[in-house]
């Protein structure tokens, strides 16, 4: 018996995947070109799974402030704040967030996940409860695995069940935290965050909702599904990341609670860990400023968005429960999956390829992210390789 | 509070349809070596064995279940928790 022993089944899967002449997890994108077109085997591609909702990675606004801040803060930070010192930027983008949130506490942390861990770790502790969605994010379950608190799952977006276990804790109801997306990353579906809140407020618990993949998509503002569902003033933490919408990588959390201050000095993921660089701090605060200003942006999003979901399901694809820039095509098997993933990268059409457990009910998965920086002609091209699939791939697969 | 062959007994007809056609099923039962369940037919078990129980089972006692029953046992001390 060795340490190595729990990986067989791993190593098993991966050689049969390797087996097949398709690596999917080991995709080098050689060139990237502009938000959406890289080179992929030495063939252009359309990138429809980067997550870069806002097209924002190539913003000159967003470069140029980034090489300002390596020109003058130099590469990075080389420490945590805690300990090697905040930068005048930190404070900057946290007052930033703050201000476009309206809420008066924010941290920002080094990853999106990060911010996850580091909020549930320290937020709940022995003898809290936590009440997750069941299709929460994997940095969701590590964050709550990390602090001492009971773990319960409630069937996605089943408010009654929700109701159900909140009544099942009786007076435990109010050290409760639940966990919510506003998109959930694999479906694209939005939280039923009116009914959620709704319950929360009836038995006194709290509420923290990952905006991860609707920052700059949902809402009037872009300030997410909690704008949108004009429940800012009920919802007790909003988590979110800098490496979408945003363009850059970092994560935040934004709250009316002054308790936020207290959390970042219990905190272990803010405070062991180098903050962010001074290059990241500039784009994301250069991104922000676009995104606030820029709403239409979140228009061009969306016309992308419906035009590529009803696209799909005019060609008869199955396609995730709502229109949402995730856009998440659903396949039969995992044999299925992989021969669709690799017939679409060959048209030059690279999508996220997911296979079990990743997503929900262990469905397998072609999941596309639209970007407002697509054209209408890119869409179409994706529209017509999904077309070609349908008719090359499919047909031939059922006819056997 | 319930027994522990009443548990078992309710226990072994949840389990029966995740059992392979000519499996007999057993307290010393794995459910992951035994059974072959993954991590998606876990939680469907669970969310099974919740509602039929009327109670929440928190994640957090998983590594402590291994067989059949490791799991009676579990959920006899959280059906008779103090709320």
């Amino acid at each position: 018996m060795t340490i190595f022993d729990k990986f067989q089944t791993l190593a098993a899967n991966r050689a049969e995947l390797l087996a097949s002449g398709i690596n999917p997890f080991g995709v080098v994108i050689e060139q990237i070109c502009s938000p959406t077109e890289g080179v992929v085997n030495g063939h252009p591609v359309i990138l429809v799974g980067t997550n870069n909702y806002l097209g924002l990675t190539f913003h000159p606004d967003c470069i140029a402030a980034a090489c300002a801040a390596v020109e003058t803060q130099g590469t990075g930070t080389t420490g945590s704040r805690m300990a090697n010192g905040t930068y005048t930027g930190h404070l900057a983008l946290e007052r930033e967030l703050a201000d476009f949130y309206g809420y008066p506490y924010a941290i920002v942390f080094s990853t999106g996940y990060l911010a996850n861990l580091g909020m549930l770790s320290a937020l709940t502790g022995r003898g809290d409860v936590i009440l997750l969605d069941a299709d929460c994010h994997a940095s969701i379950y590590d964050g709550c695995r990390m602090s001492d608190a009971e773990m319960i799952r409630f069937r996605h977006n089943d408010v009654g069940d929700l109701e159900k276990r909140l009544r099942r804790l009786g007076e435990r109801a109010s050290n409760t935290l639940i966990l919510v997306e506003g998109i959930y990353s694999m479906l694209g579906d939005r939280a039923r965050l009116v009914d959620i809140v709704a319950i929360k407020d009836r038995y006194g618990a709290y509420l923290l909702v990952d905006e991860a993949h609707s920052l700059g998509v949902l809402g009037r503002h872009g300030r997410g599904l909690t704008e949108e569902a004009g429940v800012e003033d009920r919802v007790d933490f909003i988590v979110g990341t800098f490496s979408k919408s945003l363009g850059g990588i970092g994560g935040f959390c934004v709250s009316p609670l002054p308790e936020l201050e207290l959390i970042r000095y219990a905190t272990r993921p803010y405070i062991f860990t180098a903050s962010p660089s001074p290059a990241v701090i500039a784009s994301t605060r250069a991104a922000l400023r676009i995104l606030a200003t820029h709403p239409e942006l979140q228009d061009r999003l969306w016309s992308n968005a419906q035009h590529l979901y009803q696209g799909l399901r005019a060609l008869g694809y199955t396609v995730g429960p709502e229109p949402s820039p995730v856009v998440a095509v659903i396949m039969q098997s995992k044999a299925q999956v992989l021969a669709c993933w690799h017939y679409l990268l060959e048209q030059g059409i690279y999508v996220n390829l997911v296979l079990p457990p990743g997503a929900p009910k262990g469905a397998c998965l072609l999941r596309c992210s639209v970007s407002a920086a697509h054209t209408s002609a890119q869409i179409d091209t994706v529209l017509a390789g999904f077309a070609a699939l349908r008719d090359s791939v499919l047909i031939a697969q059922e006819a056997c | 509070m319930p027994s522990y062959d009443s548990v078992l007994k309710e226990i072994y007809e949840v389990l029966q349809p995740f059992a392979k056609e000519d499996q007999s099923l057993s307290e010393e039962t794995e459910l992951v070596t035994d059974l072959g369940l993954d991590s998606i037919q876990v939680m469907e078990l669970l969310l099974q064995i919740e509602d039929r129980f009327d109670v929440s089972i928190p994640l957090n006692i998983m590594p402590d279940v291994r067989t059949i029953k490791d799991l009676v046992l579990q959920l006899i001390a959280i059906v008779t928790r103090p709320q």
